[in-house]
């Protein structure tokens, strides 16, 4: 009877959370959804606690409520502009839930006695090496992302023929431990291997490729849910697991295409590590510097506006001045839209989030194929700390590393004001050209100084 | 059929579900996707309950403790913070 109940609340919890998933594909009932989603979790936690093995519950107790304590203020409080290493941290959460629960596992049964059979031998070793290794990268993404660690790619020389072997290591521990699920040595060495692993993987990334990452680890971290799921034998684990490792596939599929990149060029190429002096140099180039007044002038007389933002306006938190700027364009009767790329910012969605923040209406966000054929007919295209994402590099010059990448053709626009901090490369170390257009102006300094700047002029205009 | 044979259907069919609901999610939300997931994934707080509840061994306990801390605080702030999110996503004519 009391099983029965169980299984009924994973039933209802699995539904509510494909449900909530499901409700997220249109934006006004997505917040709807999720509630729905959290419902589904509540169900789930009530169910698990009549469990007939559970019989002591002042851990439990314990936990949550320091769970509570700790997680509360992390959902309240963070800014939505430290997005992306909030994000990694509650990967990093889960997975080390995930693999805490493998480890007592493992542990419990050694110290009964009763030694895990081969399959369940094989989750648990799954689980074990997917959790470690996303708690690790999680922590160094997070890390890279908050710049406690220099975002620049870290590399050295034979760096893919050392992770290799740290990963041949962990295959040979994973295969010995499933062939004798008593060598706890094994078990215990793969730990650190695969934390290790973990470290080695993220260093070599660099800020731009994080959303591939992100999405590849929170797949990971799904994964390893699921193995869970096989090796205590519980299936809203492994249901719910695998709807987290599909939603982290699909979205490292979508970025690696919009950067046109394999997983295994971004996962081993070090995208601009070596500084590729850029098959077009700058030399004899000149760039056409302009001044706040004559940008304001422009802006204000423009029928079209088109907005490019980029991770740089997520630096300078310039998404409030942004929707300020666009709306005092409107009220001359201008007409402004945001271009969107995939890949803009550090993780899948990130302007979107900061736009929204900044209530910019959704309706105003375009993504790249809908926008794109627009820009013939813009007058200005603006692009605020946004650089590879309209290089047209990408689109002939077939020597460029970011050949084939699908870019936003800000190109196109009649004029283009680019709001840069200075003359540094993009991310991928390559020249941009569209710098070097005559149609384009560059206005340096910080872009939310500069857009406030703007803003004033525009008022005066 | 083994249980683990039933646990491998579930698997295949929840992952199926999972791509053709999530594949449908449009770009504008990819974000708040992420943290939903993620929250989502907090899940795991079942399996931590049973080993910090089950009294096995000191060593268990302890370890589903930590797990607990964890998967708790990521799904309490997991939840507030897609909510935080969605609510700033809003249409136009509202202003008007």
């Amino acid at each position: 009877m009391r099983d029965t109940f169980i299984q009924g609340s994973y039933l209802a919890a699995s539904v509510l959370f494909i449900l909530g998933l499901r409700m997220l594909t249109r934006p006004d009932k997505a917040r709807r959804g999720m509630q729905l989603a959290a419902v589904g979790m509540l169900c789930a936690i009530v169910g698990t606690l009549l469990n007939h093995t559970i019989v002591d519950y002042r851990w439990i107790v314990g936990g949550i409520v320091l769970g509570v304590i700790i997680g509360y203020p992390m959902g309240t409080r963070v800014p939505m502009t430290a997005m992306p290493q909030r994000i990694a941290l509650s990967l990093t959460l889960s997975a080390l839930a995930a693999t805490l629960v493998g480890v007592a596992e493992y542990y419990t049964r050694m110290a009964n006695g009763t030694p895990p059979d081969r399959v369940t031998m094989t989750a648990l070793g799954f689980e074990i090496m997917l959790g470690c290794i996303t708690v690790a990268g999680t922590i160094v993404a997070a890390g890279k992302l908050q710049e406690w660690l220099p975002s620049k790619p870290l590399t050295y020389k034979g760096q893919n023929l050392l992770n290799g072997l740290v990963f041949l290591f962990i295959v040979v521990l994973l295969v010995t431990v499933i062939s004798n699920p008593t060598k706890q040595w094994a078990f215990y060495t793969m730990i650190g291997a695969s934390l290790l692993f973990g470290v080695m993987l993220v260093l070599p990334i660099g800020g731009a490729d994080m959303p591939v990452v992100v999405a590849l680890l929170n797949s990971y971290s799904g994964l390893a849910s699921c193995a869970t799921g096989f090796a205590i034998g519980n299936v809203i684990l492994i249901i719910s697991g695998s709807l987290d490792g599909s939603s982290g596939f699909i979205l490292s599929v979508l970025m690696s295409k919009a950067m046109n990149r394999s997983f295994t060029n971004v996962l081993f190429g070090a995208f601009g590590s070596e500084v590729k002096a850029g098959p077009k140099s700058s030399a004899g180039m000149t760039v056409h510097s302009i001044g706040v007044e004559d940008a304001a002038i422009q802006l204000a007389y423009a029928q079209l506006v088109i907005i490019i933002p980029g991770y740089g306006m997520a630096v300078a938190q310039a998404q409030h001045a942004v929707r300020e700027l666009a709306e005092v364009i409107e009220k001359r009767g201008g007409e402004v839209k945001f271009a969107v790329h995939p890949v803009a910012g550090r993780m899948p969605g990130h302007m979107n989030v900061l736009l929204a923040e900044a209530n910019v209406p959704y309706d105003r966000l375009y993504e790249m194929d809908e926008i794109n054929g627009e820009f013939d007919r813009a007058d200005v295209a603006l692009v605020i700390g946004a650089n590879d994402v309209v290089n047209p590099a990408a689109r002939n010059d077939k020597s460029s590393p970011i050949y084939g990448m699908p870019i936003l053709n800000a190109d196109h626009a009649k004029s283009v004001i680019v709001l840069k901090r200075g003359m540094s490369a993009g991310f991928a170390g390559i020249e941009n050209e569209l710098f070097y257009d005559k149609k384009t102006s560059m206005l340096f300094g910080d872009a939310k100084a500069s857009l406030t700047g703007l803003l004033a002029e525009i008022k005066n205009v | 059929m083994s249980s683990q044979l039933l646990e491998l259907y579930v698997f295949v069919l929840a992952a199926f579900t999972g791509y053709m609901v999530i594949s449908r999610v449009p770009a504008l939300l990819h974000t708040p996707l992420m943290a939903a997931t993620n929250a989502i994934a907090g899940i795991s707080l079942v399996g931590s309950l049973i080993a910090a509840g089950a009294a096995q061994n000191r060593v268990a306990t302890i370890l589903g403790f930590v797990a607990v801390v964890a998967a708790t605080s990521n799904i309490v702030g997991g939840f507030i913070i897609v909510d935080r999110m969605l609510k700033m996503f809003k249409r136009e004519d509202k202003k008007k």
